[in-house]
């Protein structure tokens, strides 16, 4: 088991540079998921974890030891590859038994081994087949056992369920969590889809451009999402203007439409422009005309436990508003409804959206 | 969070030499694969790229006139020399025409119709074209010759008195019945890539039977035609046996460079070496007039519907099952005689009635070590064709970088280069060791029937490697590797055995076209490395036809057996090559 620590991590791929200057710390024991639009360098950081990418710069550390400059037949790492990666020409048990044996270990304990994670993954009745006799979820399980067999300090998985069909991949992260859990391995998990991230992880790094964004618990980020970035990627948020500005010696914002909401929190902030980010269910819709807005239903989309609507401001903006559904509800394109926010609920930023006013002490 | 000093830091650390690769230093580091792709160097450099520089060094440098063009002034000049070279353009051109018309016929009845014994008529095309193509012309003359069954039979009975089959039309006729069966093979797995549907929406549009075939069919299978066609043309157009027993007066480039160099052995052989020049010269233009024809109707296609099979009824039936068959029959015809008179009594030249093994004695007894040749010298060679497949491949493919595209390529130049020329190239560079230094004086030895083998024959087996490996992704390795495994250990343990199916595959193949090998052994063998394919031909030139006939036999099961093997562990009952 071990802490990994990067610091100043720099990758160049043929003069690009894809990764300029990354730190982070995973603890031990943890399921950190490295989270991010597709080229972000996800992969990248992954391979350069396992030695399969070179390291341009920084330094990469297992607890106290650099691994930098070592092999990745000597990182001690368990891989699970996207494309599962299993060796086709030998059967299950084989497959499982392949690191062992490069361990140099006797006989009966790489029988032995092999057997005990063959059954942690429910899979020791297939222990014989060839690996084409198997499924692509079953193929991931050999390959989950294969990795975690040889005892790795860290376990690494690049879109582990990015091949499987969408029941079996709720299904496999589930099973992936609770093994994970069971070993208590530090795990570091590759992903483009943040409901798995949610799902599964500890912590989450929001990657964008080669550049971490946000590391959190998945409730820190989707309800403190560090940046305008992380706010629109986690999760569906709609992103209105307003000013700040002190009003009787409290902060207040305003928005283009007029409604003000004063922000306590925020007394410390200087009165500027400002970006609000309001998670769709954030609005609440209230009979009251008084200290609400009003606004014009559009469209709406009845999803069973909710209702999406598409409802236009004053101002003429569009904005999402997610309810839940219930069977009197009836609302139509054309009806005026009203909204009151919850000042707790919603994240203001600085008008380039790089800072999360809310957060700043 | 990142602190200037360790942005510094960080920037400090940039290695310019690390900038790409897998690997953490791409500094040059003695690894399996450098040594490897060294010694892989060295031996190309010791017995190709030494003995055909050689040979261009000899083409232009005489001892007594220092650097001259007279060699090949003398060749241009004098049209008894350059109308061989006409000749061959037109035999080799003729025959590829007939070819391609002969093997994308059969090839489209096989893919567009439905009827019996398609697994046997492809089994025997296969055979056809794996016998050396002279063979096919002995027994061509013994067929359609002077003296042929044939010809005499058609005499006596109806008074009609067959065409000369010696020279140009024998040779077109041989080359084009040995040659066809590569262009139904190429064509034949390029209709599998064809999609119903595209033939289905060319008969909505209007457009069927044999427009269809012209507008549709043929150009999606020409990227496919363009490469058999390359290598019918050079196949005829090196081949020189055919000519040498066929051709009589009509004299082919192949010929004229043997027959020059054989008449000046121990002399001076600046002339052969100007021919052979010639030949490497003719060979790399058209290889790269090729490539870029093929370029400019490369696409891919991929199907996932191929054409079915249509039932045909009357006339249409009995013309599918005529040309299908007859094609097919003529082609092994000169085999199936030559099984037929190996069983007959013979003296000399002439069949005697009565049958008997008494060929096949005589053969063992006579040519014996030349089918124990025939086993161990390609046996060594296909030994260092599969070890330096494995590891070009895997250069080639996985360890991409100058040195080893280098390798790449120069492993693919005998695939061109006609034999006969690599067989002088070798003869004249190794008579006094390599630079005349003593070292490697390999002339005459089993050694160098078994590298001149091996140097000819390694694409074919690098070829399947290569496609082999790419059907492997690189995770796998990774894996391993992270499984612990070094990267020797996942080299052998991993790569190679996923890779086996396709190397086997590559090496039947080299192996079947190593025991029919005539260019480069007729000039490097001796009485100790003579080979049955040699043998066959120096029988039939000295007229001993029942040795040749018994001899051609044995071959042909060498063969057959081998393509057994082939269709069995590669699990297809074709060949794509
Ligand atoms: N071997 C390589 N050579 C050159 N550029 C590369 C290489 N591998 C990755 N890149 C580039 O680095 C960037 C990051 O790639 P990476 O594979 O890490 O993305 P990712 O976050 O894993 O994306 P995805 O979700 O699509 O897998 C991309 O712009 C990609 O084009
Ligand atoms: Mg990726």
């Amino acid at each position: 088991m071990s802490q990994i620590s990067i610091k100043n991590a720099k990758k160049i791929f043929d003069e690009t540079v894809v990764i300029p200057d990354l730190n982070v710390s995973i603890p031990e024991g943890s399921l950190f998921t490295l989270l991010g639009p597709s080229g972000c360098g996800k992969t990248t950081l992954l391979r350069m974890i396992a030695g399969f990418n070179s390291i341009e710069g920084g330094d990469f550390f297992f607890n106290e030891n650099r691994i930098n400059d070592q092999d990745p037949s000597r990182r001690n790492i368990g891989m699970v590859f996207q494309n599962y990666a299993i060796f086709p020409h030998l059967s299950v048990r084989e497959n499982v038994e392949f690191g062992l044996k490069q361990r140099k270990l006797k006989k009966d304990e790489v029988r032995s081994r092999a057997e005990k994670y063959l059954r942690l993954i429910q899979m020791e009745e297939y222990m014989d087949r060839k690996p084409e006799q198997l499924s692509g979820g079953q193929q991931q399980r050999v390959a989950l056992a294969r990795a975690l067999a040889i005892n790795p300090d860290v376990l690494l998985m690049d879109e582990p369920l990015s091949n499987l069909d969408a029941k079996l991949r709720i299904d496999m992260r589930q099973a992936i969590r609770e093994i994970q859990r069971e070993v208590g391995i530090t795990t570091v998990y590759v992903t483009h889809d943040q409901e798995e991230a949610m799902a599964i992880s500890d912590q989450i790094a929001v990657m964008k451009g080669g550049v971490i964004q946000q590391v959190g618990k998945p409730k820190e980020l989707y309800h403190r999402p560090a940046n305008e970035f992380v706010a629109t990627f986690i999760g569906r948020t709609n992103m209105l203007d307003a000013e700040l500005d002190m009003v009787n010696g409290v902060p207040v914002i305003t928005f283009e439409n007029g409604y003000s909401l004063p922000m306590p929190k925020l007394t410390h902030i200087e009165p500027q422009n400002v970006r609000i980010s309001i998670r769709p269910e954030d609005f609440n819709r209230v009979e009251s005309v008084e200290e609400t807005f009003g606004a014009v239903i559009k469209d709406s989309i009845y999803l069973g436990l909710n209702t999406e609507y598409m409802v236009e401001l004053s101002n003429g903006k569009f904005i999402q508003v997610t309810e839940e559904s219930s069977f009197d509800e009836d609302l139509n394109a054309g009806d005026i409804v009203n909204f009151k926010i919850n000042p707790n609920k919603i994240n203001v930023y600085n008008s380039e959206g790089t800072i999360n006013l809310t957060e700043v002490r | 969070m990142a602190t200037k000093q360790n942005e510094l830091n960080g920037l400090a650390k940039v290695d310019p030499t690390a900038m790409a690769g897998p690997t953490q230093k791409k500094r040059f580091r003695l690894d399996i694969w450098s040594i490897s792709a060294i010694v892989i160097l060295i031996t190309y450099v010791l017995f190709l790229v030494y003995p055909v520089g050689n040979l261009l060094k000899q083409s232009v440098f005489t001892e007594t006139s220092g650097l001259t063009i007279e060699n090949f002034t003398r060749f241009f000049s004098m049209s008894y020399y350059s109308g061989t070279l006409f000749n061959s353009f037109k035999v080799s051109i003729t025959a590829t025409v007939f070819a391609l018309i002969l093997g994308i016929l059969l090839a489209y009845l096989f893919a567009m119709f439905e009827f019996r014994g398609k697994k046997l008529l492809r089994i025997l095309i296969i055979i056809a074209s794996m016998s050396a193509p002279f063979i096919g012309a002995y027994s061509w003359i013994l067929l359609l010759g002077r003296s042929g069954l044939i010809t005499r039979s058609l005499s006596n009975l109806f008074g009609i008195q067959m065409p000369d089959i010696y020279g140009f039309s024998g040779i077109v006729l041989v080359f084009s019945l040995q040659l066809f069966p590569l262009i139904f093979l190429y064509v034949n797995g390029a209709f599998k890539s064809i999609d119903q549907s595209i033939l289905e929406a060319a008969e909505g549009m209007g457009v069927t039977g044999i427009n269809r075939f012209f507008k549709v069919v043929l150009p999606l299978l020409m990227p496919t035609v363009l490469a058999g066609a390359l290598l019918v043309f050079m196949r005829a157009f090196s081949d020189f046996g055919t000519p040498m027993l066929i051709g009589e007066g009509y004299r082919t480039f192949p010929v004229l460079i043997y027959t020059e160099f054989i008449s000046e052995v121990g002399g001076d052989s600046a002339f052969a070496s100007a021919l052979a020049v010639i030949a490497i010269f003719i060979a790399l233009t058209i290889f790269f007039l090729q490539q870029m024809v093929a370029l400019k109707y490369s696409f891919s296609m991929n199907s996932l519907h191929p054409v079915r099979t249509k039932k045909v009824s009357g006339f249409k039936k009995v013309m599918v099952y005529v040309i299908s068959y007859g094609v097919v029959f003529t082609a092994v015809l000169p085999q199936l005689y030559l099984v037929y008179t190996s069983f007959l009594n013979t003296s000399g030249m002439v069949f005697q009635p009565g049958y008997s093994l008494n060929s096949y004695r005589e053969a063992f007894s006579r040519m014996g070590n030349s089918i124990i040749n025939t086993i161990r010298i390609p046996l060594l060679a296909i030994t260092i064709v599969v070890i330096f497949a494995v590891f070009i491949s895997y250069l080639a493919v996985r360890r991409r970088n100058p040195l080893t595209a280098t390798i790449d390529t120069l492993s693919m130049i005998p695939y061109i280069v006609p034999g006969t020329v690599l067989g002088i190239a070798f003869l004249t560079s190794y008579n006094t060791g390599v630079g005349g230094t003593g070292l490697l004086t390999i002339t005459g030895t089993t050694f160098i029937m078994v590298v001149s083998l091996a140097v000819r024959r390694l694409p074919y087996t690098i070829r399947s490697s290569v496609a082999a490996l790419h059907q492997i992704s690189p995770s796998i390795e990774e894996a391993a590797q992270s499984l612990g495994s070094s990267k020797i250990n996942t080299f052998f343990r991993i790569t190679v055995p996923m890779m086996m199916p396709g190397i086997i595959a590559g090496a039947i193949l080299s192996w079947i076209t190593m025991i029919s090998e005539l260019s480069t052994s007729i000039l490097l063998y001796t009485v100790n490395t003579r080979t049955v394919t040699v043998a066959i031909y120096t029988e039939v030139i000295r007229g001993n036809y029942g040795i040749a006939a018994a001899l051609s036999t044995i071959l042909m099961i060498f063969t057959v057996l081998s393509l057994l093997l082939f269709m069995k562990v590669s699990g297809k009952d074709e060949i794509s090559l």
